[in-house]
C-alpha cells in the first residue's frame, strides 16, 4: 500500500498573529512552526497501517525540512519539498497532484484543514485535480479487501462509508492517536532520503491585498450570580439573541 | 451570465444555511444586474423548491436522479459544474458546511476558477474582480482576498450572513445533466443522526462546557439548558479527548470553528486555542468560579460563580421566562 502524506507547516497555535508591510504580510518574527495538528493525525494514522509504504509530501522552502524531518522520524519511509512558497491552496493541490500523476500512491492523506488559513481546500482540490474521490472529514479510516471504510462527519451526525482506492482523505481527530517520534525514529530519520523538486507553474487566480486583527470587544458585563434575570433581560432586550 | 446558488437540504427540507446562501447569491446577483439560479440536488418536493424564491432565486434547477439520492461530493460536483455551465455561471456560492467543504473545492478545480472559502460578509465587485473579507488564522485575524478568475467560487459561513427576503417569482426546471461513470466510487453505508439535536455549525446558539464540569455525569445540567434554549451543545479539547463528550462537539483551533449569535461557556478557561474557534460568535457569556479566567476578557456578559449552581438556576429562570 503506497500512502503518500501531505504535510504543512503552521504557526504553533499560541502565536500572536502580527502583520508587517501595511498589512500585507504575514509577522514570522517570532514565530515557532509546527506540523499542522491534523496532518499529524494523518501521518499517525498512516503509520499504523500494516505493510504502509509511506511517503511525505511538503510544499515549502528550506526552513520546512525540519518538520519533514520529524515525519521521517514518525515513520515515513522518504520525503519531498517541493521547493517554493505555498502561495495558496491552488498552487500546493497543483503541486502535490502532480506528484501523484508521476508516482502513483493508493490513498493520498491530509489534514482535514490547516489551522493557519483553515481553508480546508487542498484535499478536495487535489481530489478535483486527479478526478479521485475524495471525503474531507475522516474520523476513521480502514482498509478491507482493497478498499476504505470510513467514518465522516456530517452536520448532526456521522456517515459510514465504503470508498475504492485511490482516494483523497482530510484527516479528522478520532482517525488516530498522535505519535511522536522515539529515539531510534530520530535516529534513523537522518538517513531517510529527504528529496528536493521544483514547482510546476500554475496560473494565479487569487491573492491577499491586505489583513486586519479583529476589533477588540467592548468590557464584560458582569452579572451578580444570584441576578439571573438581568442576564436574560439584557440578552433578550439589549443583545436580541433570545 | 448569472449567478449559481447551490442550496443543501437534508432528506428534502432545505435547512437555514440554504437560505442564507439564496440571500447571499441575491445580493451579488443584484450588484451584476443579473439573474439568480438555486440548484437542488436529490429529492426535494415542488413546495419546498419554491421557497427558495422567498429568498430571490429567480428559477430552481431541481435534479433528482436516483444516482443522486446520497451526497457524494464527485458526483455533486460534477452536477454543479454542469450546471453553471448551462447558466452561464459567473459567480457560484455555496455555504461552507461540512458537505460543502468537500464540494467548493472540487467545483473550483473543474471551473478554473477562484475559491473564496470561510466568508462571511458581502464582498465588492470591480469589474471582473471580486474582492472579499474572510476569517485566517482561526479568527486571529482577517484576510481581504481577491478573486481575478473569470469565474468565482465563494463559500459561505453558515449564520454569518442575514436571511433577506426577496419575494420572487420563480421558475422550477428540472435538470438532467450527464454523470460521470466514475464519480460514484464512494458508498454511502449507513447514515446516523444524532436524532432531536441542533447541528454546531448552524446552530444560532450553543451552550458549551469545559474540564470545569469534573466529568461527564455533569452534563445533564448543560443538556437542559441547551434544550430550554434550542441550542447545541460543545465542548472543549480536553472535554473530548477525556471522552467525556464526542469528537463532534470539540470548538476551537484544531476543532469545529463557530459563529452562533449566542455562545455560552461554562466551565471554560478560553485558552488562546479554543477563542481562537468562537471568537467570532456575536455575544459570549462565560461561567466561570475563577475571576481570573481568560474568557472574562473576550465576553460580552461574565457570571463569576460556581456552575454546578448557576447553571440549573439559568435552566429555570429562562424556562420561566419562555412560559
Ligand atoms: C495544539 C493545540 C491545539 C489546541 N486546540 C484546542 C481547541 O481547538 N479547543 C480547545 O478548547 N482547546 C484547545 N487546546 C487546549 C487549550 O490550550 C486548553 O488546554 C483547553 O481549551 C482548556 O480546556 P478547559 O477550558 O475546558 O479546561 P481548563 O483550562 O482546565 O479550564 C477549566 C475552567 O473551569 C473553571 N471551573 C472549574 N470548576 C468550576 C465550577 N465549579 N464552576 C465554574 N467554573 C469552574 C476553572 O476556573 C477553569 O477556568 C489546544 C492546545 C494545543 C496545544
Amino acid at each position: 500500500m503506497k500512502i503518500l502524506v501531505c504535510i504543512s507547516q503552521v504557526p504553533d497555535t499560541t502565536s500572536k498573529i502580527r502583520f508587517i508591510d501595511d498589512n500585507k504580510h504575514f509577522n514570522t518574527e517570532g514565530i515557532q512552526y509546527i506540523i499542522n495538528p491534523y496532518d499529524e493525525l494523518a501521518l499517525s494514522r498512516a503509520v499504523e497501517i500494516e505493510g504502509a509504504d509511506i511517503t511525505v509530501i511538503n510544499v515549502g522552502k528550506a526552513d520546512t525540512e525540519a518538520s519533514l524531518r520529524k515525519a521521517l522520524a514518525v515513520g515515513a519511509a522518504k520525503a519531498i519539498r517541493v521547493d517554493a512558497e505555498p502561495r495558496d491552496a491552488w498552487f500546493v493541490a497543483h503541486q502535490i497532484a502532480e506528484y501523484v500523476k508521476n508516482n502513483p500512491f493508493d490513498l493520498i492523506l491530509c489534514g482535514k484543514e490547516s489551522i493557519d488559513y483553515n481553508g480546508a481546500q487542498v484535499p478536495a482540490m487535489i481530489a478535483g485535480l486527479l478526478d479521485f474521490p475524495s471525503v474531507s472529514i475522516c474520523r476513521k479510516l480502514d482498509l478491507e479487501d482493497g478498499k476504505a471504510l470510513i467514518e465522516q462527519e456530517i452536520e448532526g451526525g456521522k456517515e459510514v462509508l465504503s470508498a475504492d482506492l485511490p482516494l483523497v482523505i482530510g484527516a479528522a481527530e478520532g482517525i488516530a492517536e498522535v505519535k511522536i517520534p522515539n529515539m531510534r525514529g530520530i535516529m534513523s530519520a537522518r538517513s531517510k532520503p529527504l528529496e528536493t523538486i521544483e514547482p510546476i507553474d500554475v496560473p494565479q487566480l487569487s491573492h491577499i491585498e491586505s489583513y486586519e486583527s479583529p476589533q477588540p470587544r467592548e468590557a464584560v458585563t458582569l452579572i451578580e450570580a444570584n441576578n439571573l434575570d438581568e442576564l436574560i433581560a439584557q440578552l433578550h432586550n439589549k443583545s436580541k439573541v433570545i | 451570465m448569472s449567478v449559481l446558488v447551490y442550496t443543501e437540504h437534508r432528506e428534502g427540507v432545505f435547512s437555514k444555511t440554504a437560505f442564507e446562501a439564496v440571500s447571499y447569491g441575491k445580493a451579488l446577483a443584484e450588484q451584476l444586474n443579473t439573474n439568480l439560479t438555486a440548484l437542488s440536488i436529490g429529492n426535494v418536493e415542488e413546495s419546498e423548491l419554491k421557497k427558495l424564491g422567498q429568498y430571490g432565486a429567480d428559477k430552481v434547477l431541481t435534479t433528482s436522479h436516483e444516482k443522486l439520492s446520497d451526497f457524494v461530493n464527485q458526483a455533486y460536483a460534477a452536477v454543479i459544474y454542469e450546471a453553471a455551465k448551462q447558466e452561464d455561471a459567473e459567480y457560484i456560492v455555496l455555504s461552507n458546511s461540512f458537505s460543502g467543504k468537500g464540494l467548493a473545492p472540487r467545483v473550483a478545480t473543474k471551473l478554473k476558477a477562484a475559491l473564496a472559502d470561510g466568508v462571511t460578509e458581502l464582498g465588492k465587485i470591480e469589474g471582473g474582480t471580486f474582492s472579499v473579507k474572510k476569517s485566517v488564522f482561526s479568527n486571529k485575524a482577517f484576510a481581504t482576498d481577491v478573486l481575478t478568475s473569470p469565474i468565482k467560487v465563494i463559500s459561505v459561513v453558515p449564520n454569518s450572513i442575514s436571511i433577506k427576503e426577496s419575494l420572487t417569482d420563480v421558475d422550477v426546471e428540472s435538470f438532467s445533466p450527464e454523470l460521470p461513470e466514475n464519480a460514484f466510487s464512494v458508498l454511502v453505508k449507513e447514515v446516523i443522526r444524532d436524532t432531536g439535536k441542533v447541528s454546531l455549525p448552524e446552530a444560532s446558539i450553543i451552550v458549551s462546557a469545559g474540564r470545569g464540569l469534573k466529568g461527564p455525569e455533569n452534563w445533564q445540567m448543560i443538556e437542559d439548558l441547551a434544550e430550554v434554549l434550542g441550542a447545541a451543545t460543545a465542548c472543549s479539547k480536553p472535554v473530548s479527548d477525556a471522552g467525556w463528550r464526542p469528537h463532534a462537539e470539540h470548538v476551537g483551533q484544531t476543532g469545529i470553528a463557530v459563529s452562533p449569535d449566542l455562545y455560552i461557556a461554562i466551565g471554560i478557561s478560553g485558552a488562546i486555542q479554543h477563542l481562537a474557534g468562537v471568537s467570532s460568535s456575536k455575544v459570549i457569556v462565560v461561567i466561570n468560579k475563577d475571576p481570573e479566567a481568560p474568557f472574562f476578557k473576550v465576553a460580552d456578559y461574565g457570571i463569576v460563580g460556581d456552575a454546578f449552581e448557576i447553571v440549573p438556576k439559568l435552566t429555570e429562570a429562562l424556562k420561566a421566562f419562555k412560559s
